[in-house]
């Protein structure tokens, strides 16, 4: 069964982009476009992997990542933050709130797919 | 010796002198001070203390009153073996305040009393005169006795034309001396060295003598001794009371003669010359009075009955045929007359010009005055004031008679300067000592010297009737000028001296009890009266912190005034080496520059400003206890500075503000370079994705073109972006061109409402307008008043949230001012979120393909703010409301 990715990216753009890299490598991807009820979404979808925007409308992706380590269904999911502000602050709270891997915005297409693969352990 | 030669040699030491100082001002002013200024020379520039009173006068002194003249050396010799305790503190003092004679002493004490200044001046030339009469007289003397010993026949016309010639020479050559230039700090490197050549040559002019005398004539120190004993000298009686006075009176006047604080405090006051001094000078003055006695025991013996003891320095070796010994005891006479006269009358005419004149002559000067002219009249009022002493000398010579011993007429000056003495105590070690109290003790003092020993000292039927001699004031018998109170029997100048200095102390102590002093002088008394705990926390160790010289610079212009602070600048980096004005911040100059501006804003304020600059941001809580200390002594006594107060206060409130804004505009800074760095990222994210993707190739064609034309569309959102940053900087830098015009506004809004029709989401929008309100011309730029409108149009399309939405556009005009409502139906914004729509980036929606970066209404407040007009978020309408306004005819600003 291909690995099952959710991506929650607020920028259909870029959502669309990312969609089209993984499935183009086999993977199920689903979306979200915003952080409200997606820590409910992992527990109910229980990814492989989940792909998280910083800077989501309603709920900020360091609160999705906290939710998402505080609930012991979901806790061992593996996270991919991704950000376009990319400051120094902001990967130290990403890797406190228990963040695998940050990524900054823009990233090459080949770098996000050794990422997704490396995280889930292809 | 014939009286052209002895004129000649004069003249060729005078201009020996000359060249001396002017090789010491010379080396001084290419900066190389060095040995100038050196214990030695401050040792030696202090002996102008004898003058040619002691120089001619101890002799005679000691020929009429056995060993008393030893007092006048006393006095100076505790005075300055005594330094740690008073001459200290007058030095550290000096220093710091910048002190130019005793009276700006005085004055400065004393809440900067000009009053205070000229009573000081007043008592010093007063004082003085006798003294510059002593030197005149001795001159005199000294010329006449070489006339008469001419043998070709030649002889003085008589003495008073002599002295006219004495005391012009004296003037000009102080003239040519010591107002050759003007330096603020009143020193004159030159005029110290050539005082210093001439203490050595008064001392080896009176050694000479003196070994010529013991050795020459007495045959040894053991014959010598011998007629000692046999002298009448010995014979004279110690009187304890005469004693203590005259110690009293010599120290006294050794620290408040107007000369000796001249070369003690002004020229070279410094702690390390002054430990030198404090037995260097001892031992100068017990070289000096080493054959004080021999010669006059001597001259008593060997000489005529009837010749005068005070010329025995030169009729001793003139009469055993030694020319040139006595020539060389001419020259020390000559120079310690010289020396006195220099520096008495350059510290008098300091005086007399910058407590007199100046004050008198900055009420009264034109108001087109420049700097130049200032200069020039305090240059002219110290030359008159120079040949005003001299004047005044040669009068008291004249209406004295000119016969009076020398050393009496001495002692009537040293009693008169000591009458300065319990007011500069009183001052330096009583904050409780007032101005008033300062000035009754001052005024009492020289009255009573005046009446009981000035006036009485020009003989009786001069200046005091006979009458008033013998029965006092209007016929009152206990106001005799030499009987004070019913005193009587006492020696005249104890009798001057005791009264003159109870009633003296007794004024200003009392007065001082019962007046209240002043802000200033509050402020200035503690400066006086703790000096050394400023001098020990004061400004060391600006090691550590890195100064930027232009921030000193403006600070210091702020507080000394634009011209001063560039002078003091410049000289520093002249000091340097450097070109230009600006010198390094080297630790010394922050220093020195700190106490520059502590005597404008106090020291404490001074340091806490310095502190800020070097770099040492943080004032520490002694810092702040210290300013407020100051600005608390200020607060609790100042009506006169109750404004200086409320303007500081207020700075360091617009200080704090500021402060807060920078804080505030530092945190917005990094939160707009974050958003900005995000809301460039985003679309470059997308582009780089999808062309990556496209340029792997292998995709059907509508992918293609549709992955094209994301990337086309975030290409856009890119440039736009940058354009609105563009705009924004332009806008808020106010370097923005405004293309002025008279423009209908009809037009403008349909021009506005045609561009915004296409903004997405394309629906149906009704938009409401009264035409005929709307038909009215503005003077502004049309261009950016049409931004503003497409902006507001377009975020009422973009997000009106109604089913139906509609905008209702509404013009009204009022006092020049024209207001354009722009009001839709839809549910508005919420009123939290009112305030913060026009800052940058304050999209308030989630959906980003909203459009534009979250400028636009930031734009709109510059643009508008650059129209000379408004925007703002009108609440309560129903909608989304906003308001622009703006001047009907918008002028060209100047800038």
């Amino acid at each position: 069964m291909a690995s099952h990715v959710l991506l929650i990216e607020d920028e259909p753009n870029i959502a669309e982009a990312i969609r089209f890299i993984l499935s183009r490598d086999g993977w199920q991807v689903s979306m979200r476009a915003d952080g409200l009820g997606a820590a409910e979404a992992v527990r109910a979808d229980r990814p492989d992997l989940v792909i998280l925007d910083l800077m989501l409308p309603g709920c900020s992706g360091l609160e999705v990542v906290e939710a998402i380590r505080a609930d012991p269904a979901t806790e061992a999911v593996p996270v991919l933050m991704l950000t376009a502000k990319g400051q120094g602050r902001d990967r130290e709270a990403a890797e406190r709130a228990g963040v695998n891997r940050f990524m900054t915005k823009p990233f090459s297409n080949a770098d996000i797919l050794a990422s997704v693969r490396e995280l889930v352990g292809r | 010796m014939p009286f052209n030669i002895l004129v000649l040699s004069c003249l060729a030491y005078v201009a020996f002198l000359f060249l001396v100082a002017f090789l010491a001002e010379r080396r001084a002013a290419m900066g190389r001070i060095g040995w100038l200024r050196s214990p030695m020379i401050y040792t030696l520039s202090l002996s102008i203390y004898c003058t040619a009173w002691t120089f001619y006068g101890a002799v005679g002194y000691a020929a009429r009153s056995g060993l008393e003249f030893v007092t006048i050396y006393l006095g100076p010799t505790l005075v300055f073996v005594g330094w740690w305790l008073l001459l200290r503190k007058l030095v550290v003092i000096g220093r710091q305040q910048r002190v130019t004679s005793i009276a700006d002493l005085i004055s400065s004490r004393f809440g900067k009393s000009n009053l205070l200044g000229v009573v000081v001046t007043l008592l010093a030339v007063v004082a003085a005169t006798p003294y510059i009469a002593l030197q005149l007289q001795s001159v005199t003397l000294s010329f006449g006795v070489f006339a008469s010993e001419t043998p070709e026949g030649w002889a003085l016309p008589d003495r008073d034309s002599t002295a006219i010639w004495v005391a012009g020479g004296l003037a000009l050559f102080t003239i040519l001396f010591g107002t050759r230039n003007l330096d603020a700090k009143e020193q004159h490197h030159g005029v110290v060295l050539a005082i210093a050549v001439e203490a050595v040559v008064k001392l080896v002019a009176l050694l000479a003598v003196g070994i010529f005398v013991v050795w020459g004539l007495a045959g040894g120190p053991a014959e010598l001794f011998e007629r000692i004993d046999a002298s009448a000298i010995a014979d004279w009686d110690l009187q304890p009371g005469r004693w203590a006075g005259l110690i009293f009176v010599s120290g006294a006047a050794v620290i408040c003669l107007p000369r000796m604080f001249q070369v003690m405090i002004v020229e070279d006051g410094e702690e390390r010359h002054m430990a030198r001094a404090s037995w260097a000078f001892p031992l100068y003055l017990l070289l000096m009075s080493l054959f004080i006695i021999p010669i006059a025991v001597m001259g008593l013996e060997r000489m005529p009955e009837g010749s005068n003891p005070d010329m025995f320095m030169l009729t001793l070796p003139l009469s055993e045929g030694q020319g040139t010994l006595a020539m060389l005891a001419f020259l020390g006479g000559f120079s310690s007359a010289t020396s006195m006269v220099i520096v008495e009358s350059i510290a008098l005419a300091t005086m007399v010009s910058n407590h007199v004149v100046m004050p008198i002559w900055l009420r009264l000067r034109p108001k087109a005055a420049m700097s130049g002219d200032v200069r020039r009249i305090v240059i002219l009022s110290r030359r008159l004031a120079i040949v005003g002493v001299l004047t005044l000398g040669y009068m008291y010579y004249r209406l004295s008679g000119g016969s009076a011993a020398l050393a009496a007429i001495g002692l009537i000056a040293f009693v008169g300067v000591a009458q300065v003495l319990p007011v500069l105590l009183g001052g330096l070690y009583w904050r409780g000592a007032t101005r008033l109290g300062a000035v009754a003790g001052l005024v009492t003092g020289f009255a009573v010297w005046a009446y009981t020993l000035y006036l009485p000292s020009f003989g009786p039927g001069a200046a005091l009737s006979v009458a008033v001699f013998e029965q006092g004031l209007g016929g009152i018998g206990w106001l005799r000028p030499q009987a004070l109170f019913g005193v009587e029997g006492m020696d005249p100048l104890l009798h001057a001296l005791f009264w003159s200095m109870v009633l003296n102390t007794v004024a200003f102590c009392l007065v001082s009890l019962f007046t209240f002093p002043g802000p200033v002088e509050r402020m200035q008394g503690a400066a006086f009266v703790n000096v050394f705990d400023a001098e020990a926390a004061g400004p060391q160790g600006w090691a550590r912190g890195r100064a930027e010289p232009e921030a000193l610079l403006v600070m210091t212009q702020r507080i000394l005034g634009k011209e001063a602070a560039l002078a003091v600048f410049a000289a520093e980096a002249r000091r340097q080496g450097k070109d230009g004005y600006l010198p390094d911040a080297t630790p010394d100059f922050v220093a020195g520059l700190e106490r520059r501006l502590a005597g404008s804003v106090g020291a404490a304020t001074a340091h806490a400003m310095i502190s800020q600059i070097v770099g040492r941001a943080t004032v520490s809580v002694e810092d702040l206890m210290a300013v407020a200390n100051e600005t608390a002594q200020i607060m609790e006594y100042s009506a006169e500075l109750e404004s200086q107060r409320e303007e500081l206060t207020r700075t360091a409130r617009q200080l704090r503000e500021a402060n807060e804004k920078l804080t505030q505009l530092s945190v917005q800074k990094d939160a707009f370079l974050s958003q900005i760095s995000h809301e460039l990222r985003t679309p470059m994210t997308s582009i780089r994705a999808f062309s990556e993707i496209l340029t792997e190739g292998d995709l059907p064609p509508e992918m293609v073109a549709n992955y094209g034309r994301i990337i086309h569309e975030e290409a856009i959102r890119l440039t736009r972006l940058l354009d609105d940053l563009l705009d924004l900087s332009v806008l808020e830098n106010g370097s923005v061109q405004l293309n002025l015009g008279l423009a209908n506004l009809q037009q403008l809004i349909d021009r506005a409402l045609a561009s915004a029709s296409h903004t997405r989401p394309e629906r149906i929008f009704v938009i409401h307008r009264d035409l005929p309100s709307e038909n009215l011309f503005v003077r502004t730029d049309a261009d950016r008043l049409v931004q503003v409108f497409i902006n507001l149009i377009s975020n009422a399309r973009k997000y009106c949230d109604a089913a139906a939405p509609e905008l209702k556009i509404t013009v009204r005009q009022r006092a020049g001012r024209v207001s354009v409502d722009f009001v839709d139906n839809g549910s508005g914004i919420p009123k939290q979120s009112q305030g913060i729509i026009f800052e940058k980036f304050a999209r308030l929606t989630d959906q980003t393909r909203a459009g534009g970066a979250g400028l636009g209404l930031a734009i709109c407040r510059e643009v508008m703010a650059n129209l000379g007009g408004t925007i703002g978020y009108l609440p309560g309408q129903g909608g989304a409301a906003f308001r622009v306004t703006l001047p009907l005819r918008l002028e060209q600003q100047a800038a």
